[in-house]
């Protein structure tokens, strides 16, 4: 294609692991972008989202494959890719203006030059009369403002954004990303084309002209979607919610997996080495109070994610189907069996029927469990099941992976850890 | 580097913040050219010239004394910015460089002087410059260490978006090394500077006396006039020149730190809410004064131009982060830096036992444990006297606002000059010096323990202290469960700097004398003393390298684990 910014073929991205192997981070990415266009990279925790972001940016080298922005390969951070970064990176020493004068003089300009650019860059972002605030002395959506600015003074031909309203409260973020979109819109910004990097599904639909959707561990691009609702759209048109359904679908469907000895059809076939999703047991009991309470045991995902951070849902999602508390089918969320028992139990038998889930479901925390039943005294240290669990997942995975198992066990009963010995055992403090 | 926009309207030339920052610039001129007139005179011209004790002359040795500590800061920051910096941005050379920056911060530096001496004289012979540069050096050593540690550390926390900021905008790493690595790491440094300078008054007073061989050369300054002062048993210039330091310091503080502290303000990276941003008159008066403002803009711009300076510009390409590989570079590091600890292993061992028995490197070792378990009893002392005061004062902030800079001058006070006090009561009262003379090893270094114990009593959440009183938790209970938990990371930090002053202080607190008086303890400290006296080079560095060895253990053994666990446990927040 003659008039594309930016060519990614076949980019792959992994990351050393402790053993000394590679864990696989991006597989297989194939991406244009074109002039004129906005694309959104969609996805949940895990999927390497960020990391394609900074692939782009030439912050990280391809392990294979290649990046091409306007027919040159990228090796390093090229001029004409700016980035607006998730916590801002505002540099709390400096200004506003000098914060948004930094890329300039990075490139050597005339001071005059500089000035004048800058300035103009913060009347477009409408930040006029806070040029000598410093960053702590802004809102957070002022600050992301700056961040927008600093990114557009440099004038370059593709805005790269990491999630940039999702430190934002939800009327901030909408006021910033109408600003932008209008922006955008009337032509007035200098940039050619824009890729952004969120897990709000309406967010995405809002703003991009295309949709690629990330499947996690290994982040592989597993649909595209087209977006082709006229500026300004309106969340509440039909065919605007028939795109948001669509997507949720489209994410939560389960790429079909061999079924397990037990496991039933539409379920999460887990293994000991599954990444667990950070998800505490109070929240999957608030959920699924409500889910049975207020919609009688079955939502459209769309709705009951209002009840939810941006990005709560998947893990929530993943967490219920994993315990078999909750199935999700065709966009919809809904309460199983023993979810149903779940809910209605007092708080022993509520904690007896998580204990049987987990064990019965999560067969890490079922390991963990044998392993320290065939001790003789009951006591194993965590970094037994830490090394197992790091040659198949990175170092801060597995923590992770460790930290949710623990939270769940405890609650559940199944079994206790300390921290100051770190070790897991079956007996709980006397 | 300030904004240009013209903020005052044009009115007359001069305000009154011009003539308070003429006569600063004026009063610091005449103070350079004064303090640096001697430098190129010989030798001969100091004999000629001995210290005398007429506080008349106390204001010029004030001033050179003041020069020397500044000359070594200056040295300092240069080490730190270059050795820290390498050392956190080459896993390579951190693999070297850390590990030896933790055994110099163990090594006794008072026991240095008398072996870098010599070597300094040879370098500027039969001047005044050469002891001079001597005595720099003796000062740098005692402050260096821990500003260096501390720029590593912020090196190695600067935040991941900010970096990844700073590449994406294309800024080379020279521009990110004064954009970034600089500015965020400037708060804790000029912390560790304070510390430094006050550190170093201990310093002073021993490397102002040089000895060499058979001879002594005498610097003029405060530490040369405090030593003739105990030689010769003038209590009233042991007044005076506790009065000069009282002035240096405070004026250290007011015009230098101060400033520096209320400048680095912004460089804060996390604003805690409700604590006032620290002021400074000097500063006001820099910021207000139009003339300063246009004396150096073109410093500043040509600053500006510098960091953006065209073979400056190369931005480095996307590296990988990889894990360390055990490939042949790595292997051929490992080779040479083995070969190398080894040569200077061997070096030491070689030197050291040219005239030395096992009974010698008997005599070291429980002349070590002497001192080990004097300076154990002292900080336990310290702290069972401390802990409680430092609580108290830290959850009291008015209190609190009012003894740290008490604290500080304190920190900075040298034990020598109470060797007059502690000398002539353990003669009139037939005391036994192995138990008095102790005492002296910890007076500048508690006040560390005092110091963090308050910051932390300070930084207790005030949520956390009325949920105690909400539950009616006193007394004992509330110091088990509240006050000593909150304050223990903290603690343990000053603890190691308390212990690690009191082994280096032990060089000069287990031999105290006032004029003719000797008095000694038997200890490590008091054996590197004598044989520095004796000049028995030998057995200086045995005495140095057992000492080392003893902080590196105690350090590994105790003090670390203990951090780690206090850190890990009851840091807040």
């Amino acid at each position: 294609m003659s008039n594309a910014l930016l060519d990614i073929h076949a980019l792959r991205q992994t990351f050393p692991r402790a053993d000394g192997g590679e864990l696989l981070v991006l597989d297989g990415i194939e991406l244009q972008l074109i002039e004129g266009q906005i694309v959104g990279l969609l996805g949940r925790t895990g999927s390497g989202k960020s990391t394609l972001l900074r692939s782009i940016a030439g912050l990280m080298p391809a392990s294979a494959g290649s990046v091409t922005y306007l027919g040159q390969p990228v090796l390093g951070p090229a001029p004409g890719i700016a980035m607006v970064f998730q916590s801002f990176a505002l540099f709390p020493w400096l200004t506003v203006l000098e914060n948004v004068q930094l890329g300039l003089e990075a490139l050597g300009l005339p001071e005059a030059e500089i000035r004048k650019r800058a300035l103009a860059a913060i009347d477009l972002i409408g930040l006029d009369g806070y040029e000598s605030a410093y960053p702590r002395e802004l809102s957070g959506g002022m600050r992301q403002r700056v961040g927008f600015a600093r990114a557009l003074v440099v004038h370059p031909n593709i805005l790269l954004m990491d999630e940039p309203f999702s430190a934002l409260d939800v009327l901030t973020a909408e006021t910033l990303r109408t600003d932008l979109i209008e922006l955008w819109g009337d032509g007035k910004l200098p940039i050619k084309g824009i890729i952004i990097v969120t897990h709000n599904i309406e967010e995405a639909v809002l703003m991009c002209d295309r949709i690629l959707l990330f499947s996690s561990n290994p982040g592989r691009i597993i649909r595209e979607i087209a977006v082709d609702l006229k500026q300004p759209r309106n969340r509440l048109d039909p065919r605007f919610r028939d795109l948001v359904e669509k997507i949720y679908v489209a994410m939560t469907a389960r790429t079909p997996t061999p079924p397990k000895i037990g496991g039933a059809a539409g379920t999460v076939a887990t293994s000991i080495d599954t990444r667990l999703p950070r998800v505490s047991a109070n929240l999957l009991s608030g959920v699924l109070e409500t889910l049975a309470g207020e919609y009688s045991g079955k939502a459209d995902l769309p709705v009951f994610a209002e009840h939810l951070e941006d990005d709560e849902l998947f893990p929530m999602a993943d967490a219920l189907q994993m315990l078999h508390l909750a199935e999700i089918e065709g966009g919809d969320i809904k309460i199983t069996d023993i979810g149903k028992q779940y809910v209605d139990a007092g708080t022993d038998d509520r904690k007896k029927i998580f204990q049987r889930q987990l064990l019965a479901y999560v067969p890490l925390a079922a390991h963990i469990r044998r392993v320290l039943q065939e001790r003789s005294n009951h006591v194993a240290p965590k970094s037994r099941f830490f090394d197992e669990l790091e040659d198949h997942m990175s170092t801060e995975d597995a923590e992770e992976t460790l930290r949710s198992v623990t939270a769940w066990a405890r609650y559940a009963e199944a079994f206790a850890y300390d921290d100051d010995s770190q070790t897991f055992s079956l007996e709980d403090p006397t | 580097m300030r904004l240009n926009v013209p903020i005052s309207v044009r009115g007359s030339f001069f305000t009154r913040w011009d003539i308070l920052a003429i006569l600063l610039i004026l009063g610091l001129l005449v103070f350079l050219g004064e303090a640096s007139r001697h430098l190129l005179q010989p030798l001969s011209e100091l004999q000629r010239q001995p210290v005398s004790l007429d506080p008349r002359n106390l204001p010029e040795y004030a001033a050179r004394t003041t020069l020397r500590m500044l000359l070594a800061m200056v040295l300092s920051l240069i080490f730190t910015f270059t050795y820290a910096t390498l050392a956190a941005k080459s896993k390579r050379a951190e693999r070297l460089l850390i590990p030896l920056l933790d055994i110099l911060q163990s090594v006794p530096i008072l026991g240095f002087i008398s072996l870098t001496v010599v070597f300094f004289m040879a370098l500027a012979p039969g001047r005044v410059l050469g002891a001079e540069y001597a005595a720099i050096f003796a000062i740098f050593t005692s402050q260096a260490w821990n500003m260096a540690f501390s720029f590593y550390q912020s090196l190695r926390t600067v935040p991941g978006e900010l970096v990844e900021a700073s590449r994406n905008f294309g800024l080379s790493p020279w521009m990110k090394f004064w954009r970034l690595d600089v500015p965020f790491a400037m708060p804790q440094l000029i912390w560790n500077m304070m510390v430094s300078m006050s550190g170093s008054w201990f310093f002073v007073v021993a490397s102002e006396a040089i000895s060499a061989g058979n001879t002594t050369i005498t610097l003029p300054g405060v530490g040369s006039y405090i030593a003739l002062a105990i030689e010769q048993r003038d209590l009233a210039a042991v007044g005076y020149a506790i009065l000069t330091m009282l002035i240096v310091i405070l004026i250290y503080d007011q015009v230098l730190f101060r400033p520096l502290i209320a400048w680095a303000d912004r460089f804060r990276f996390e604003q805690e809410p409700g604590v006032l941003p620290p002021e400074s008159w000097v500063l006001d008066v820099m910021r207000r004064s139009r003339l300063i403002d246009r004396m150096t803009e073109p410093f500043a711009s040509s600053w500006r131009r510098l960091l953006v300076a065209g073979w400056w510009k190369e931005v480095a390409p996307a590296k990988r982060e990889r894990q360390p590989r055990h490939g042949w570079i790595t292997f051929q590091w490992a080779v040479v830096v083995i070969a190398l600890t080894a040569l200077a292993l061997w070096q030491v061992v070689s030197f050291v036992l040219q005239d030395i028995s096992a009974a010698d490197v008997l005599t070291v070792f429980t002349r070590g444990l002497a001192t080990f378990s004097r300076i154990v009893v002292l900080i336990a002392l310290a702290s069972v006297i401390w802990v409680p005061i430092g609580v108290w004062v830290g959850t009291r902030r008015h209190v609190a606002n009012f003894v740290q800079p008490v604290a500080q001058f304190l920190a900075a006070f040298p034990a020598n000059l109470l060797f007059p006090i502690a000398v002539s009561a353990i003669v009139a009262l037939k005391l036994n010096p192995n138990i008095w003379l102790s005492p002296l090893m910890i007076l500048g270094t508690q006040w560390y323990i005092l110091f963090n114990v308050v910051a932390g009593a300070a930084a207790i959440p005030a949520e956390l202290r009325a949920a105690g009183v909400n539950f009616r938790v006193r007394g004992l209970l509330w110091w088990r469960r509240i006050a000593l938990p909150a304050v223990l990371p903290y603690y343990v930090t000053g603890a190691i700097t308390a212990s690690g002053g009191s082994w280096n202080a032990s060089i000069v607190a287990e031999v105290a004398s006032w004029g003719n008086e000797h008095l000694q303890a038997y200890g490590l400290g008091a054996y590197i003393a004598q044989q520095t006296e004796a000049g028995d080079f030998h057995r200086i560095v045995l005495g140095i390298a057992v000492m080392s060895l003893f902080v590196v253990v105690i350090n590994r053994v105790f003090w670390r684990p203990l951090y780690s666990y206090a850190e890990r446990k009851f840091r807040i927040g």
